[in-house]
């Protein structure tokens, strides 16, 4: 089989794209998808040590699980906020939404 | 690794994940990294079912594929005329390419027997193993019974309907057509 | 499902839940009426209240289970990591059992007060909003069982004092404090959170019962190095925790919130900032006790560093606070110190070992100094009525300046002192209250709470004096801060209260409950001089408020007087069942010491010396409109001017600390800004480097008079500069988390190598 630690440099890999997408696209969409790479790649990681560490206690299928519900709520709050900002200024680039601040 | 099936599975799977990946933070076009971002979610769910987890790969398909990419293609066009901006990255991009990069090397040093051999000190020995026990038959059904189960996650799992729930409804209040000043949109 | 609601899973969450079940009500639903959210708070809090005294009794007496050896509590799993499970859970023990007499019952009063004084404000609904869920963190700290729990609580009660203190945000002066005050906790948070983080790494949990009730865990944690500093792992750990006791008690070196925060709405400083809150810090460690002396003999006079660092701490502060109170005109601002110097008084206590009379003192202080707290609210609340009052009957309106922004040596007109005069005439009830509680803080001898723990503290120094030089220090400097006490007690008071009004505010002041019944036995007696009854009307209104607020003084001021019964020396009244009831808390029974007569007599000469020396000096001959205060006379311009602008602590960090960093800053400012470029990295050190200069420039206008106030100055305009790093660009943000995570991850990796 393949060992373990292959499916976590893939993990690896797709996190740090995630996290590159998030610092640095402009697009609040795109930041959002990248958030969701980053979120795969954490599930990856889940299951991965589930299978090869603790295949009897399934913490790491259900914590993964839980992962799933995070991302669906955080996709339809961050989307609806995305929509609502694009309302009142037409724009949805990260760096604009910058009123909240000191 | 030798290239069984499996390994080759694997590695096809890996880089359809990571180029979905990779073309979904540079593609210009946001409807096209829409797409991109379902093919790599496919390959994780591809990546689930080589890891024995066949039903979270199902939830993949139906939660991520069928429902939050669907949701973020609709949020694109919802929000017309910025599928294509001058500039995709902002200004900062260079330092933080350079970071994720370096995030990715620290990632690898640790978890890599490759850079062991090198003499990079590392974890890896705990990761090297490929074949681990067998998952047991109805661990789908254990998954079920554990999830509900007062003495495991029956509280986070209530507390995540209530999350999910609250989600929901805060989005549907956030884009509803709100008062006078708003331009409301119907949906 | 067979449930019952009165076992030990139950009660103790119930008593928690529903203080924020009403918060929550009164969030989403009733938010808008008034009288509703009110209703909902003082039922939260009164089933919360019935549901302690029930635990409390059901713990002591209706259980065959001593106490303490057995556990009453319950846990529930809150997370499951692989092998390990993280349990979060509540506990009922001697200690927990004592504060739930206190904590439920205090804050239920002051709801009740709160109704009076916060007739009409608009936002009553917040203002309950946010007590209900201070009251429920507060309950959640002290029924916790472990210190995960316990810093939730905390950190919630942080929360909630900072918005309460700024709850008149439209103030500048209130907004600071309560930035102030977040902001000065939040330095000795982190350092406990610290603290707390390393004992998970060391003990494997957090348990209050695991780590204190368990000989060899405290035998490991002393016996094991720490990573850091040399001494031992507990010495580390109790040390991190005693500079969040400091933080939150208000401690010297992190003193200077407390006074600011009486910008707060009165109720909020009795509940938050005497009786609960500042408490809490030294709920701490008197919780935290065993592992803070573990390793020291104290009991043959053998401490530790801890010890030593409490006992310091705490006894420079009862004395420095107690200096300072002398010389305040702000009535709150008086109790304000006096708190400091008080919660000083039991931090030393656990520094030479007194455990119960430490605990002991906590309690009889949350009575009486919320009494105090609530009594001067009701006189602040005449004051200010009395203003108008006084401007209807003919006298002109004085012209006040409020400074803009939070000014050390001023004082807010109905908060002065030097302003009122003969109060006691105008609101008898509060006056008398007031007294009790006074005397009980300066310990009258034999009939008040506060002399019977403070008089336990000075009898355990006193035990240790000629052992050991450490004890011998706390006790002299003790009864010098108790003498002091008991002079700005009864200056405040004979102030407040005697003498002719000094001022027409003083004199047309709302009259409270009782009033005409009072005048009339005054005027019976032989002593007084006859004072006119004016006769006026009371608004319906008025006499409400009044009436809600001089309830609950009536009745802390019986807790005032009783609450110290209970722990006697025994061998004066043959029992003392506080001790023993206590001491099952601890693994090491804690030895009562034998009576001694000496240091009885002592506190009694100085409680009675410093309240003859105040009654000489402002009750014989009180002071008339217009004449200086005698202390200021004698004290002098200099000294005087010292003790207003606090010791000047702050003017000299000022100088010594933030001066050169601002030179530095500015050099660098210019240089970097010549070589900006287009680069993200060197824009981003730029930016920061002009938003430093700036901060400091913004600094200087701000900040001015010398009036800068030391750390918390400090602390608050570097979050002035700091909170610039908040552009408000998100990936901005994450761009700093992510460089300090590869910065953190990196050095791990180093160490671990």
């Amino acid at each position: 089989m393949v060992p373990l630690w292959m499916y976590l440099v893939v993990a690896a890999g797709l996190f740090s794209i995630g996290l590159f997408g998030v610092l640095a696209r402009r697009n609040a969409i795109a930041i959002l998808m990248s958030i969701e790479l980053m979120l795969n790649a954490v599930n990856i990681n889940l299951v991965a040590f589930w299978r090869y560490k603790t295949p009897v206690d399934l913490s790491g299928q259900a914590f993964a699980a839980f992962v799933f519900v995070v991302a669906a709520a955080e996709a339809a709050v961050g989307l609806a906020l995305i929509i609502s900002i694009y309302r009142r200024r037409q724009s949805v680039i990260a760096e604009d939404v910058n009123m909240l601040k000191w | 690794m030798e290239l069984t099936v499996e390994s080759v599975v694997f590695l096809i799977l890996s880089a359809i994940t990571l180029g979905g990946g990779l073309l979904v933070v540079t593609t210009r076009n946001l409807f096209h990294a829409g797409l991109y971002l379902m093919l790599s979610l496919l390959g994780v769910a591809g990546l689930f079912v080589l890891l024995a987890a066949p039903f979270l790969a199902g939830v993949q398909v139906v939660v991520y594929i069928g429902a939050i990419a669907i949701l973020i293609i609709l949020a694109v066009m919802l929000t017309p005329s910025v599928t294509q901006m001058p500039a995709i990255f902002n200004r900062n991009w260079a330092l933080n390419l350079a970071l994720a990069v370096l995030f990715f090397v620290l990632l690898v040093s640790v978890i890599s027997p490759a850079l062991d051999d090198l003499g990079v000190d590392n974890w890896s020995a705990n990761f090297t193993e490929d074949s681990p026990a067998a998952v047991p038959a109805d661990s789908i059904v254990q998954l079920g019974k554990d999830l509900v189960d007062p003495d495991q996650y029956m509280l986070p799992f209530e507390v995540a309907s209530v999350l999910l729930m609250a989600a929901m409804i805060g989005a549907v209040l956030l884009v509803a057509p709100g008062k006078a000043g708003d331009e409301g949109g119907d949906e | 499902m067979d449930v019952n609601w009165f076992s030990a899973d139950y009660l103790p969450w119930l008593i928690i839940a529903f203080p924020l079940l009403s918060f929550l009500l009164i969030v989403l639903v009733t938010n808008r009426h008034v009288v509703l959210s009110q209703t909902v708070a003082l039922v939260g809090i009164g089933i919360a209240w019935l549901l302690s005294m029930l635990l409390f009794a059901k713990t002591v007496w209706l259980t065959d289970k001593e106490l303490g050896h057995e556990v009453f509590g319950s846990q529930l799993d809150w997370l499951k990591l692989g092998p390990q499970t993280f349990r979060l859970g509540v506990l009922v023990d001697p200690l927990t059992a004592y504060m739930l007499l206190m904590v439920p019952l205090a804050c239920l009063l002051i709801f009740i007060y709160s109704l009076g004084y916060m007739r009409g404000d608009p936002h009553n609904s917040r203002f309950f909003a946010y007590l209900s869920l201070f009251a429920g963190a507060m309950l959640t700290l002290v029924l916790a069982d472990n210190l995960l729990l316990l810093f939730i609580g905390w950190e919630v009660m942080g929360f909630c004092s900072y918005s309460l203190i700024g709850f008149w945000f439209h103030k500048k002066s209130a907004m600071q404090a309560g930035v102030k005050a977040f902001m000065t906790t939040r330095v000795a948070d982190v350092l406990m959170l610290v603290g707390i983080g390393y004992l998970f790494l060391e003990a494997r949990t957090l348990n209050f019962r695991d780590i204190l009730y368990n000989e060899e865990m405290l035998k490991m944690l002393v016996e094991k190095d720490a990573v850091i500093f040399g001494g031992s792992v507990a010495a580390l750990v109790s040390v991190l925790l005693i500079i969040g006791t400091i933080g939150k008690s208000s401690q010297f070196p992190l003193h200077t919130w407390l006074p600011d925060a009486m910008e707060g709405p009165t109720p909020v400083s009795a509940m938050i900032h005497a009786a609960t809150m500042v408490s809490a810090g030294v709920y701490l460690i008197v919780r935290v006790f065993p592992l803070l002396s573990a390793g020291a003999d104290f009991h043959h006079f053998d401490y530790n560093t801890p010890m030593y660092l409490m006992g310091i701490v705490g006894s420079v502060t009862a004395l420095g606070a107690a200096v300072l109170a002398v010389g305040q005109n702000d009535i709150k601002r008086i109790l304000a110190y006096s708190t400091i110097s008080q919660l000083g008084y039991m931090v030393a206590a656990l520094g030479i070992g007194a455990w119960v009379a430490a605990a002991f003192h906590l309690v009889n202080h949350a009575f009486f100094k919320a009494l105090l707290f609530m009594a001067s609210g009701s006189v602040i609340h005449a004051m200010e009525h009395g203003e108008h009052h006084a401007h209807e009957h003919g006298h002109p309106h004085e012209h006040h300046e409020e400074p803009d922004g939070l000014v050390m040596d001023y004082c807010a007109p109905p908060n002065d002192v030097q302003r009122m005069g003969g109060l006691i005439h105008r609101l008898p009830v509060t006056a008398i209250t007031m007294a009790i509680g006074g005397l009980s803080l300066a310990g009258f001898p034999l009939v008040t709470a506060g002399f019977w723990s403070k008089d336990e503290i000075i009898a355990e120094a006193w035990h240790g004096m000629s052992e050991s030089p450490f004890p011998l220090f706390v006790l002299l400097m003790l009864i010098t801060a108790a003498a002091l006490t008991a002079f700005y007690t009864a200056r405040m008071w004979f102030l407040t209260f005697w003498g002719r009004p000094r001022t027409p505010a003083a004199q047309y002041a709302t009259p409270g409950s009782l009033r005409k019944q009072w005048v009339v036995w005054w005027n019976r007696r032989s002593w007084s001089k006859d004072y006119k009854l004016m006769q006026e009307p009371v608004s319906p209104r008025d006499r409400l408020s009044f009436g809600q607020m001089e309830f609950p003084l009536v009745v802390l001021a019986f807790l005032a007087i009783t609450a110290g019964f209970i722990g006697m020396p025994a061998d004066l009244v043959g029992k003392n069942p506080l001790h023993g009831f206590l001491a099952g808390t601890l693994l090491e029974y804690p030895p009562a010491i034998d009576f001694n007569f000496a240091p009885m007599l002592l506190s009694m000469v100085i409680a009675l010396g410093g309240l003859g020396l105040g009654w000489w000096v402002y009750g014989r001959r009180p002071v008339q409109a217009g004449q200086p205060d005698p202390t200021q006379v004698a004290l002098g311009p200099g000294i005087w001017a010292t003790l207003q602008n606090r010791f000047y602590i702050d003017i000299l960090y000022r100088r010594y600390l933030l001066q050169p960093v601002e030179r530095f800053a500015e050099r660098v400012v210019i240089q970097a800004i010549d070589r900006e470029t287009i680069d993200g990295v060197l824009e981003t050190i730029a930016e920061t480097f002009t938003w430093l200069g700036e901060a400091f420039k913004r600094f200087n206008t701000v900040v001015i008079d010398g009036t800068v106030d030391g750390i918390c100055a400090a602390i608050g305009n570097f979050a002035a500069w700091f909170r610039q790093v908040q552009t408000g660009r998100v990936q901005q943000y994450l761009l700093l988390v992510t460089l300090a995570l590869l910065a953190i991850s990196t050095l791990f990796l180093i160490q671990v190598r």
